[in-house]
């Protein structure tokens, strides 16, 4: 890579390029010790692994030089390509405008998604054993206790993070034409993240668990016409129990995430499609 | 000869009506298109981007010189001079506005009288065969000043959590016990709202209609706000609706996290204590 070059040899040529003469200053040890670095460098740089990691056109085949080209061709040769066009509006980078709240709100389900996996190895969603299985986790597991509590403290601020987000996008009227749909998307998003931490809310299947969900299913229950149906599906039951934790549990770790990852995929391909990010105000 | 486009020279007569003039004599234009091949302009001129006339002269007209621009003149005579004739290399192609297009490709030994080994044939602006729909706009390369912003955010956020969640404990109370109902209680902070709106309407009203509506109405915001201006100075009525709802709601959530004791009943959390739980 280029590091090895300019670590080699006094002409530090970023592209691979003969350097083994290491003329003038450089003594001689410096100067072998310069050849097999890059002699290194070609090996790894040719062999098949390299290859088939950097696909053709990637610049780190080739090893990265800061030019307008290499600048694009990072996020064109890139799976971020997904997410994000080669240049964007100059604005748009301002964290004074977006203070970064979408972003965050998609870090932070990341997050949740991480640690979530990882408390999941601990968990079994029956009633029995659900609470002592945290507290297991809380006492014997190397780092239980931290990553429960990130993902406890990160779902709230992933609600927090998606509702701010929501104003910022009102307060700059980002949700005009031809955005409007994409705004639909996201009141739907926040509605996937509130649902998604209230079902998180019931797996502790602590008394705070319990009581809070049963104020929550009481008040869906109150749903016109099919509220008692509503009810029933949600709990598994006329009750709280078993299978209401079982249920949430599935909502909470396969089905919620599932759905939200697909609106979220949409959301953030609309707003490329819709032209970037709102314009400055 | 290639055929003109029909709209260019439509264009052309218009231009020359509007002139006043039967065959194109202005200096400041320069010639677009020379045809016959009796006496062959000098090599392709480089854009010129002042030329307003997208005009495709015919091949009927002489190549009179008031029409060529006199530095291009100059130019065409310093390279007859210099190059004996025959290979003569055309400069390199028309960019910016406009498109030259070049017939006769050079082959040595055929030559134009003057030397030339290539004629113009017309100058097209930009605008007649390319559509520019999208203005220049500032823009800044993704990588490296958007992904190094985020991943900054990236990091003081994980960086931020962890600590916290070093420090602080998250809530895990006794086993759910049915017998014991701890009193209050409350949903999770987020519809602590709702459940302060169910002390003072209906259970339907309060649970379902209520949230209902307003998340409705949110989503159909775009809809219902007509008003296409982003200024904040022409959004006054929105922008106070939306803050008004936000206040209330913030209002509610708050009460009912800290000012709801027992029973629910109204408490102040400096004389009876803080009943809430993250």
């Amino acid at each position: 890579m280029a590091k090895g070059n300019g670590n080699g040899s006094s002409n530090g040529s970023a592209n691979g390029s003969s350097n083994g003469s290491a003329n003038g200053n450089g003594s001689k040890s410096r100067a072998r010790v310069g050849a097999v670095l890059e002699k290194t460098d070609e090996k790894i740089r040719g062999s098949q692994a390299w290859l088939a990691i950097f696909r053709p056109g990637s610049v780190y085949r080739r090893g990265y030089t800061d030019s307008p080209r290499n600048r694009s061709y990072v996020i064109m040769n890139n799976v971020l390509y997904h997410l994000h066009p080669v240049k964007v509006k100059r604005h748009a980078v301002k964290v004074s405008y977006t203070l970064c709240l979408g972003g965050l709100s998609f870090f932070l389900f990341m997050l949740l998604t991480v640690t979530g996996i990882f408390l999941m190895f601990f968990y079994r969603p029956t009633a029995t054993s659900a609470w002592s299985d945290i507290q297991t986790l809380e006492t014997a597991v190397a780092f239980g206790s931290l990553v429960r509590n990130m993902h406890r403290w990160a779902a709230h601020l992933m609600v927090l993070a998606v509702f701010l987000h929501m104003c910022r996008v009102f307060y700059h009227g980002a949700y005009k034409s031809p955005r409007e749909f994409n705004w639909v998307i996201g009141v739907i998003l926040l509605t996937l993240t509130l649902l998604l931490s209230f079902t998180g809310y019931l797996l502790p299947w602590d008394q705070l668990a319990l009581w809070a969900v049963t104020v929550g299913t009481n008040m869906m229950g109150y749903t016109p016409v099919f509220g008692g149906s509503v009810k029933y599906v949600l709990l598994g039951s006329k009750e709280i129990g078993n299978d209401t934790l079982l249920r949430w549990y599935v909502l909470h770790v396969l089905l919620f995430p599932f759905v939200i990852v697909i609106f979220m995929a949409i959301h953030f391909w609309r707003v490329r499609k819709d032209g970037g990010i709102s314009g400055p105000l | 000869m290639a055929e003109v486009p029909e709209h260019l020279l439509k264009r052309s007569q218009e231009r020359r009506q509007a002139l006043g003039l039967p065959t194109d004599g202005d200096a400041e234009t320069p010639v677009a298109a020379d045809g016959g091949g009796a006496t062959p302009p000098p090599p392709p001129p480089p854009p010129t981007g002042g030329g307003d006339t997208p005009a495709a002269d015919d091949a009927a007209e002489e190549p009179s010189d008031s029409r060529i621009p006199a530095h291009l003149l100059a130019r065409s005579k310093k390279r007859r001079t210099t190059l004996a004739g025959g290979e003569d290399a055309p400069e390199g192609g028309g960019g910016g506005g406009t498109a030259t297009a070049v017939i006769a490709p050079p082959v040595a030994g055929i030559t134009g009288p003057g030397g030339h080994t290539q004629r113009l044939l017309t100058v097209v602006k930009s605008g007649s065969i390319q559509q520019t729909r999208a203005e220049a706009q500032d823009k800044v390369h993704t990588w490296p000043h958007l992904v190094v912003i985020e991943f900054a955010s990236m990091l003081i956020m994980t960086a931020a959590l962890t600590i916290f969640s070093a420090l602080v404990r998250a809530p895990l109370l006794g086993l759910a016990d049915f017998n014991r109902t701890p009193n209050p209680s409350k949903a999770p902070w987020y519809f602590l709202g709702l459940q302060e709106l169910l002390t003072m309407f209906h259970p339907m009203v309060a649970g379902v209609t209520i949230p209902g509506v307003a998340l409705g109405l949110i989503a159909l915001a775009p809809f219902i706000d007509k008003n296409a201006s982003v200024k904040p100075t022409d959004r006054k009525f929105a922008i106070a609706i939306f803050t008004l709802f936000l206040m209330m709601w913030a209002v509610l959530v708050i009460i009912g996290s800290f000012f709801r004791g027992p029973g629910f009943n109204f408490v102040f959390p400096w004389n009876d204590g803080i009943f809430f739980e993250l």
